[in-house]
């Protein structure tokens, strides 16, 4: 088996050009909202709102709706329960916790009841390349442009929100509008990146290039242009370097950005 | 976040957008860094930064937007000595320069004594209102406590103490 051939990589590159700009556009997605699941310490509830929206997709799939749809709506069901339940930080891990088998053993049921082609269920788990279709990069472009905007929209009151809720209320900060919106914007986020880099996944494009920014900056501006930098890298990267095997694109991508967090971690070090 | 950062937030923090660059914002952070004496704090992150530069870091960020009321519940209880005077002095400053109304909550009336309009002096479930001449006195506390107190006046500072042995706190200790 090989892990890489690239002899007709020339060949290969349009048929995943749909996969290359969805990519951008969930890097830029991940890598900005990363950070604030990185300040919110949130990185637990990504893996639970991604189980919950693999369980969407899964059954959409079954019933033969949009799988981006189904996704969209596995996952604001699973925000809306972390955000309405595990207010505090605490409560949050036990709901994520439950929530996520819950989600996962659903999924499974659905694609074990799926008799379609079998790469479309692998594909929900582990992330897939070639299979981003036109109207599915259109759902993905729609979600990115909503998340994008909303969130630099708030962006400041958010920032004083996750790092200083307290004070930030007492400066009139409406944080509980703020955490609400968060939270469907990440459920949105989740449900996007599940379609790329499956639900298993997605913590290295939502978390990882994120942890790997704040290791190495601690300004209010580079730390979210390197964390989009490093998410774009590792799936980009990922998809391109998938492509000249024809596995799924996950384990590329979910090393790279490791690797990148490593490399920020000795960075670091080194730096103090 | 760093500590200029946070002091930023005091001032724009609650707007919606995108924090840009300001001339005038960074103009009032790094006046307001001067005055809580924390310039060399300035590119630290706030979670590295001791209780007590933090307290010195949030009164900053209190007045950096020139309010008109600053409600403030012991701000000088994480500090030393010298770090009080720098508060008390920020506060004064302020309220001057903004004519803002600061209502200061301390057990220890000393560190601001000098800057003291009125004292609302509470006590045994009791209170008593007025400047600290009026209020600061023996017999004007001694009614209060519903027990003998002196209040002894040295070198500019006050000093509260029981004629017999009798420990006039003992109902805010140990609880």
């Amino acid at each position: 088996m090989q892990l890489f051939d690239f002899s007709d990589y020339g060949e290969l590159i349009p048929l995943v050009q749909n996969s290359l700009i969805a990519g951008l556009l969930l890097g830029l997605v991940g890598g900005l909202i990363g950070v604030f699941v990185m300040t919110r310490d949130m990185s637990f509830a990504v893996h639970g709102i991604s189980e919950l929206s693999f369980a969407g997709a899964a059954f959409a799939l079954l019933l033969g709706f949009n799988v981006v749809a189904g996704s969209i709506f596995g996952s604001l069901i699973a925000a809306a329960i972390i955000g309405y339940l595990g207010a505090k930080a605490k409560d949050r891990n036990s709901i994520v916790a439950v929530l996520m088998p819950a989600g996962l053993g659903l999924g499974i049921l659905a694609l074990a009841l799926y008799e379609g082609r079998a790469a479309n269920k692998f594909g929900l788990l582990t992330g897939q390349i070639v299979a981003v279709d036109d109207p599915q990069l259109f759902w993905l472009v729609v979600i990115c442009a909503v998340v994008l905007v909303s969130l630099l929209l708030i962006w400041r009151p958010l920032t004083f929100a996750s790092l200083d809720a307290e004070v930030a209320a007492a400066r009139g900060v409406p944080t509980r509008a703020l955490s609400i919106v968060f939270m469907l914007l990440l459920g949105l986020s989740v449900a996007a990146s599940v379609q790329i880099v499956g639900a298993l996944l997605v913590l290295s494009l939502l978390v990882t290039p994120a942890a790997a920014a704040l290791r190495v900056s601690k300004s209010p501006i580079v730390t979210p242009l390197l964390s989009v930098a490093f998410a774009i890298t590792s799936v980009i990267g990922g998809i391109l370097l998938a492509l000249g095997a024809g596995l799924p694109i996950s384990p590329y991508v979910t090393t790279i950005s490791f690797l990148i967090y490593v490399i920020c971690r000795v960075v670091e070090r080194v730096k103090k | 976040m760093r500590a200029i950062d946070m002091l930023r937030m005091g001032l724009d923090g609650h707007k919606f957008g995108l924090p840009f660059y300001s001339r005038s914002a960074n103009k009032k952070v790094e006046h307001i860094l001067g005055c809580v004496e924390a310039f060399d704090l300035a590119g630290k992150r706030v979670g590295e930064l001791s209780g007590g530069e933090l307290q010195r870091l949030r009164v900053g960020q209190a007045v950096i937007d020139e309010p008109d009321l600053i409600l403030a519940d012991e701000p000088l209880s994480a500090l030393d000595l010298a770090q009080q005077k720098v508060i008390a002095d920020l506060l004064d400053q302020e309220r001057r320069d903004h004519n803002a109304a600061v209502i200061f909550v301390t057990h220890d009336v000393n560190p601001i004594l000098s800057m003291v309009d009125r004292v609302l002096y509470l006590a045994n479930g009791k209170f008593r209102i007025g400047t600290p001449d009026e209020v600061l006195r023996s017999e004007v506390l001694s009614e209060l406590y519903g027990t003998p107190v002196d209040v002894v006046r040295n070198q500019g500072r006050i000093l509260v103490v029981g004629t017999q042995d009798h420990d006039h706190h003992d109902h805010e200790e140990w609880n």
